[in-house]
């Protein structure tokens, strides 16, 4: 079993069009920048792929990555829960011009989503947003005596994902906080794509380490001293 | 003669016990950190998925893998631990944490909270606010007594969005502190400076008293 591709381009190849793509990353701790632009770069290449609904925590920033890729004109669609940041005029331009859609779903809801669909479970009840504007429409049931709103799972075709040590049956680490969403979407996603910094052969990295074991991970790209999002964003960068 | 978001921070601190678990919002409640009581262990939990960090590294020696959830470089105490998403808000969630304290626009004399979008324009944007207040035993507020216009935010009900529906317990405000039991605002400290008339005025509900209401006192900060 061997799980590596040789290339960016050839780990975002299969991107089908009208995707919904899970994205790593909070804020540009854990981004997968490498992964992000391999795709806007075969989108301006080809124009595929197109209409692309993008889970992550944020909505992007600066003018490289999410942000790049609203820029692009590929995104229809974010699922996020603070689609703010430093510069985020990127998705503030799209989203208030009407180019872009919103599903603002709050963060904890967001993970809770995300983890559900990766484990099989299609809704649970969760006390998070009961009684606020983003409740509504949804099911209320009472548990103990108290109000819960249904939540349901969500799941992607794709996910795209930086982890710190892969090896190349797909069994990752993750550096520091970079850790966030990623282990969940690996599970949430048909298809779930990863760069890794060091590349193992099998036994590379201690089980006892491991954190998001092989079994969720399809294709395994190396990007040795990969870019950081926030590092880019400081001095300015643009893709 | 008002206290400064420092004060109010420097205030709630105090009521951090020994070997709490304490979430802190963006903003002035992030100052609480500052104010830690000598000889107390606090640890702090952040909702990107670390528990125990501290202060920020001096300029220029970042590493931006590490971060809080207000996407501010951070360091790791002896005894951090890193953790995912959904594991983050279970500790939310689950009543793992002993506090959470967090700003408002607005909080109602029943515990609702306001504090995530005052209209319908422009971009909206919740983060974790909707978790954090529900799960954490005590979900405690800081915030100026009044808006920049003078208007009341404690009232009676809530005329911005909600956040949460009854989770606020206790208040620090620029002027007062502040319990919230059994639907009603019940006043347990107040500037010395200031007349309970004075303080009402600028209240947009009843402040009900249960024995006495001590002086707010903060050092110079």
């Amino acid at each position: 079993m061997d799980k590596t591709v040789p290339s960016l381009a050839e780990a975002v190849k299969a991107v089908p069009d009208g995707a919904v793509v899970m994205i790593g990353g909070f804020g540009g701790s854990g981004a997968p920048i490498e992964l992000i632009h391999a795709l806007i770069d075969r989108f301006r290449e080809t124009g595929s792929p197109k209409n692309l609904t993008v889970v992550n925590n944020n909505a992007g920033n600066g003018r490289i990555g999410i942000a790049a890729m609203i820029d692009a004109g590929m995104v229809a669609k974010m699922v996020c829960s603070f689609p703010r940041s430093s510069d985020p005029r990127a998705f503030t331009e799209a989203y208030l011009e009407g180019r872009v859609a919103l599903e603002l779903v709050p963060q904890g809801t967001l993970a809770e989503r995300i983890r559900a669909g990766g484990a099989g479970i299609p809704a649970f009840y969760t006390p998070t947003s009961y009684g606020t504007e983003l409740a509504e429409g949804k099911p209320v049931a009472e548990f103990d005596g108290k109000p819960y709103v249904q939540e349901r799972w969500l799941k992607a075709d794709v996910a795209l994902i930086k982890a710190h040590k892969g090896d190349t049956m797909g069994n990752l680490t993750y550096r520091l906080a970079a850790r966030n969403f990623s282990p969940l979407m690996c599970m949430a996603a048909a298809t779930t794509i990863v760069q890794v910094s060091e590349l193992l052969e099998p036994g590379g990295i201690d089980p006892e380490q491991v954190i998001t074991p092989g079994i969720f991970v399809d294709h395994v790209v190396q990007v040795t001293n990969p870019q950081q999002e926030e590092a880019l964003i400081r001095e300015g960068a643009v893709h | 003669m008002k206290l400064n978001n420092a004060q109010m921070a420097w205030r709630a601190a105090q009521d951090i016990q020994d070997g709490a678990y304490v979430n802190l919002g963006i903003g002035a409640p992030e100052m609480v950190a500052r104010y830690s009581v000598e000889g107390r262990t606090v640890i702090y939990h952040t909702e990107n998925g670390l528990l125990n960090f501290g202060e920020a590294p001096p300029a220029g020696q970042e590493d931006w893998d590490l971060i809080n959830a207000g996407k501010r470089a951070v360091t790791l105490k002896p005894g951090a631990s890193f953790f995912h998403h959904a594991d983050s808000f279970a500790m939310v969630r689950g009543g793992h944490l002993d506090v959470a304290i967090l700003g408002a626009y607005q909080i109602a004399q029943n515990g609702d909270l306001a504090n995530w979008r005052v209209g319908s324009k422009g971009v909206p944007a919740v983060g974790g606010a909707m978790d954090l207040v529900h799960g954490a035993k005590q979900v405690c507020v800081i915030t100026d007594h009044v808006t920049k216009d003078g208007q009341p935010k404690l009232v009676e009900a809530c005329t911005f969005p909600l956040t949460g529906v009854g989770c606020v317990t206790r208040i620090y405000t620029s002027l007062a502190v502040v319990d919230i039991a059994g639907g009603r605002f019940i006043l347990r400290e107040k500037l010395a400076g200031m007349s309970l008339d004075e303080l009402q005025s600028q209240t947009g509900a009843t402040l009900h008293t249960e024995g006495d209401v001590a002086d707010l006192s903060v050092p110079e900060l």
